[in-house]
């Protein structure tokens, strides 16, 4: 049996092995796998992520698991120290030496340090681990408790340097982009679309600081500041140097194989080193003259690696490599393809450019207009996927070709359908996926649906990008098939939700048994439980107790579960007015129970850290003081933040506080698709940000005006203008009807201005509905309402009344115990959970 | 953080040389599940009714080590009794302990018995 030995487990050594092990002739040979660090490969592209969440596990590429279920020795914590090449054999570090028939240099890259005096102070990290980041978090940590307003610098405006400057940004440090060209990511973009980017992420508050050489580090120990050398300097308390890569070719050149001048591995097309038996992929790599610092040319390398071990000659590296990326920095949309910067001799070039949108926008076409060259985008790249199509597979342009960007004087995009795209045209470019592996797949009959497709193909799975592509595709094709595209709940019900709805009603369907046996199928899962529970919610009113089983975890336990499956308490606090003596209760409360507060941005007090056994005690002494459940774990109304109005202010028009309590009362306990938020502002002024909730309400004079479906989080979205100087009883109407409708027929978690968006007509038809009645359903939505609003019950007063729920909030059935597993660690004057590892 | 999860170890029928005795059958929720002390460890005990059956599981999600699989949703994929972790939504079958959505490693099953009407936990030690 002969011996493959990888020396190297990051993203190309990792799909190396990937695509080695899915070839049947992979179990004829012995896989050994070496990794200097100490976790298996991960994905380096997203690495900025960690800081979001902490979680390096959703890094991982694969379980360890997965390297033993398919014959693969992996050894990690090891460094590969020698190659011996004439009794082809490598030695590592602690272990000892192991034979092979063929060695694949899988050793990527290191980061590139410039010979800067100063580079080894404290403070001044490289971005490359997960090792690398952890080391700057217990830093920043560090100085941000002697310093308010800590600074970081990072060396380097390319692209690993913007996501280094996202990172510094999410640490909580003023993050400062020092660069040594005259604009930002050089290699990608023109100078336009560079001044576009700058302008954006500065007005993030990014620094930007371009022209500058670096000719010192200043500090004692550690470091404080940067000397340029035009002679001026910045004060910084930490730096993150990203100026480039170093391809790791100390082992190949201490072995004797070929090293370009300036570095890496020497490969011919067939990836294969000097030493025929010895094969490079990946960042180590020098193919062309060039290394690739992307992964998609790295995981090609990897197929071409595998095929030629296995014995087919003929697998080689394509001539042209295609260098197109499309990335989000910070939020923004940056994509590049083809040849960005074209000279004039080639043919001319389209751009569209809005400063103050942080739009930008240039194609390059050849003189005869016939074919596109390249291009680049900025702030909107939703263009990127079919104009990269375009280029790689040279597409006909259409007669104007501007409209490729600008879309037609009719107002929408003649965007070429995905479907004129030829079979060859390659969708997934991380895992090589054709338009015609998708749409044969779903012709052939082996997928039926967007999920069979991905698991069979892997389109999707590398970094995402073609996502949107490809469900265009698969829908596209579904619907030439003759198909119509449903929306299907999950694998037990073949219905969408507003079917299941009709359902129900018509049915008078009562419990989950009930729905299922009549029209889906098995036992249910965590998709179609909650849904099916949240119609009942908002047919009968049911409160979460009636069958909890079928509730989402929140509702389950009328709590929000935290980090370390601990709870969260919301006692409502309508309009966020509350007496002195009831702040007392919650501090009392707070106190006895060793919980952590804070308040909410919906103006009430979040109650943290809760063990699951003290749930029913703490609300018996809520409730007792007079507060209700706030329903902040449930897919349902939230708040109603109010300004204080005129009752106190002197610019206030009307009384929003009052009104704010009486629409909260109304809708409170409220079941929904999603989670709905209100604001009722007493002035234009706008203090409640009424406009950024699912319904707002702005006093002006001669009534309210009513804004609709609007939201913060993710993908904020001012509410729109539904209807001006209403009064108090039209307001509440139109309300019930909007909202019920909304209820009716909403997608599963989607949020009022989703649905606005995809409701056909949109705001105007909305419009016709509520106001005008067009489709004559406003009584019943009205009635509809009056009923759910009769019908409210306080869940947890119901919970805590009722003797068979005890056992419902226990940790254990058979011990008054609390979770021993619970750790709590001091923050600032309260306590948090310990850190996930 | 080994040290937790290794406390874990699927135990098969024919291995159980002791029967935990837990509580009576009526004391679980129909259709869900209750968490249940055995010395150190915490096992997850679900009463699968619309199938007629009960399984029992390491409480221990091996996502982020944390007590919660006894509060997760019962339910089925393509026919595999599952259990979904309450925290992020991890699947794991309740037959084979194996993550359906995912990569991650397997979670420790344990037969569960019903003699007159208690609920007893197979173990082997």
């Amino acid at each position: 049996m002969e011996t493959i030995i990888v020396v190297g487990n990051g993203m190309v050594g990792y799909k190396f092995c990937e695509k080695l092990v899915a070839r049947p002739e992979a179990k004829n040979y012995k896989i050994l796998v070496f990794g200097e660090e100490v976790r298996p490969a991960y994905d380096r592209v997203h690495l900025s992520e960690y800081f979001e969440n902490g979680d390096a596990s959703s890094l991982a590429l694969s379980s360890r698991d997965w390297y033993v279920n398919n014959g693969i020795e992996l050894i990690t914590n090891e460094r590969v120290v020698d190659i011996q090449r004439e009794i082809k054999q490598i030695v590592t570090e602690n272990i000892g030496s192991y034979q092979y028939d063929h060695l694949v240099l899988a050793t990527g890259s290191s980061p590139f340090v410039p010979p800067i005096n100063g580079v080894d102070k404290k403070g001044v990290f490289v971005y490359r681990t997960i090792e690398d980041l952890d080391g700057m978090l217990s830093f920043a940590a560090a100085i941000k408790k002697e310093n308010k307003n800590p600074k970081a610098a990072v060396l380097g405006g390319g692209l690993l340097g913007l996501e280094a400057g996202k990172a510094v940004m999410d640490m909580g440090l003023e993050p400062h982009i020092i660069e040594f060209a005259p604009k930002l990511m050089p290699r990608q973009l023109d100078h336009r679309s560079s001044n576009v980017l700058q302008h954006k992420l500065e007005s993030m508050g990014i620094k930007i600081h371009l022209n500058k050489a670096t000719r010192k580090i200043l500090g004692n120990g550690a470091i404080t500041g940067m000397d340029f050398s035009d002679d001026s300097d910045l004060n910084v308390d930490m730096l993150v140097i990203s100026a480039g890569i170093r391809p790791r070719d100390e082992l190949a050149k201490s072995c004797g194989l070929l090293i370009g001048e300036r570095g890496g591995i020497l490969v011919d097309n067939d990836m294969r080193t000097s030493d025929p038996h010895i094969l490079a992929i990946g960042e180590v790599a020098l193919l062309n003259g060039m290394i690739y610092g992307l992964v998609a040319p790295g995981y090609d390398m990897a197929g071409v690696a595998v095929e030629q071990i296995l014995g087919s000659a003929d697998s080689k590296m394509e001539s042209q490599i295609d260098m197109s990326t499309k990335l989000k920095l910070i939020g923004v949309d940056v994509a590049s393809f083809g040849e960005p910067f074209m000279p004039a001799s080639k043919g001319h070039s389209i751009v569209f450019e809005n400063k103050t949108k942080g739009l930008y926008k240039r194609i390059n076409v050849s003189h005869d207009g016939k074919t596109l060259l390249g291009g680049i985008l900025v702030g909107d790249a939703s263009d990127y996927n079919m104009l990269h199509q375009i280029y790689l597979n040279g597409l006909p342009l259409p007669e104007n070709v501007e409209e490729l960007i600008l879309g037609s004087s009719k107002g929408e995009k003649t965007a070429m359908g995905v479907l004129q795209l030829p079979d060859t045209a390659q969708v997934c470019s991380c895992e090589n996926v054709s338009k015609g592996d998708i749409c044969s797949s779903l012709k052939e009959g082996n997928c039926s649906d967007l999920k069979d497709v991905v698991a069979l193909t892997k389109a999707t799975t590398g970094c995402g990008g073609c996502k949107p592509m490809v469900v265009d595709l698969v829908n596209e094709s579904l619907k030439a098939m003759g198909q119509s595209v449903k929306e299907v709940i999950c694998e037990h019900f073949q219905q969408s939700r507003q079917d299941l709805f009709h359902i129900i009603k018509i049915k008078k369907l009562r419990s989950f048994e009930e729905v299922v046996k009549s029209c889906g199928q098995g036992e249910g899962c965590e998709t179609c439980k909650p849904l099916v529970a949240s119609i009942f919610a908002s047919l009968y009113n049911d409160t979460a107790n009636e069958e909890y089983v079928i509730q989402d975890t929140n509702d389950r336990f009328l709590a929000n579960i935290q980090r370390n499956g601990t709870y969260s308490v919301v006692p409502r606090i309508p309009g966020g007015e509350i007496t002195p003596e009831k702040l007392i209760v919650i501090g009392e409360v707070g106190k006895k129970y060793n919980l952590y507060t804070k308040i909410t941005g919906g103006q009430r007090i979040d109650l943290f850290g809760a063990s699951l056994n003290d749930l029913p005690a703490i609300w018996k002494e809520l409730i007792d003081a007079g507060f209700e459940s706030g329903h902040a774990y449930g897919k349902s109304l939230r708040t109603v933040k109010s300004c204080v109005g005129s009752t106190w202010c002197r610019y206030g028009m009307d009384e929003s506080v009052s009104f704010a309590i009486e629409l909260e009362d109304r809708y409170k306990g409220l079941r929904s698709p999603h989670k709905i938020k209100g604001g009722v502002s007493g002035c234009i002024r706008e203090c409640a940000e009424a406009r950024g909730k699912d319904f707002g309400l702005i006093a002006v004079e001669g009534g309210w005006n009513l804004y609709i479906a609007g939201n913060g989080g993710a993908t904020p979205k001012h509410a729109q203008l539904l209807a001006e100087q209403i009064d108090n009883k039209t307001v509440i109407k139109y309300l019930d009807r909007f909202l019920m409708y909304y209820i009716r027929t909403a997608a599963p978690l989607m949020r009022t201005s989703v649905w606005l968006e995809k409701l056909e007509g949109g705001l105007d038809y909305l419009k016709e509905v509520v106001i005008n009645d067009s489709l004559a359903i406003a009584e019943e939505l009205e009635k509809e309402m009056e009923s759910l609003v009769l019908a409210y019950q306080c869940e947890w007063k119901q919970a805590i009344e009722n003797e068979s729920f005890k056992n419902r909030f226990k940790h254990f059935v058979n011990s008054e115990e609390k979770d021993d597993n619970l750790i709590f660690v001091p923050m600032r004057e309260q306590t948090m959970p310990k850190q996930w590892a | 953080m080994n040290t937790i999860i290794d406390q874990y170890q699927t135990v098969s029928l024919e291995k159980v040389n002791f029967w935990f005795k837990v509580s009576p059958v009526n004391v679980f929720p129909i259709n869900g599940g209750l968490c249940v002390k055995y010395k150190d460890k915490q096992i997850a005990v679900f009463n699968f009714s619309s199938q007629n059956k009960w399984y029992a599981c390491q409480n221990l999600c091996p996502h982020k080590m944390e007590m919660v699989l006894s509060r997760g949703m019962l339910g089925d994929d393509k026919g595999i009794p599952k259990v979904a972790c309450p925290m992020h939504k991890k699947t794991f079958s309740l037959e084979s302990g194996e993550n359906l959505n995912g990569n991650l490693s397997a979670i420790a099953t344990y037969p569960v018995k019903i003699e007159d009407n208690f609920v007893y936990i197979g173990f082997s030690e």
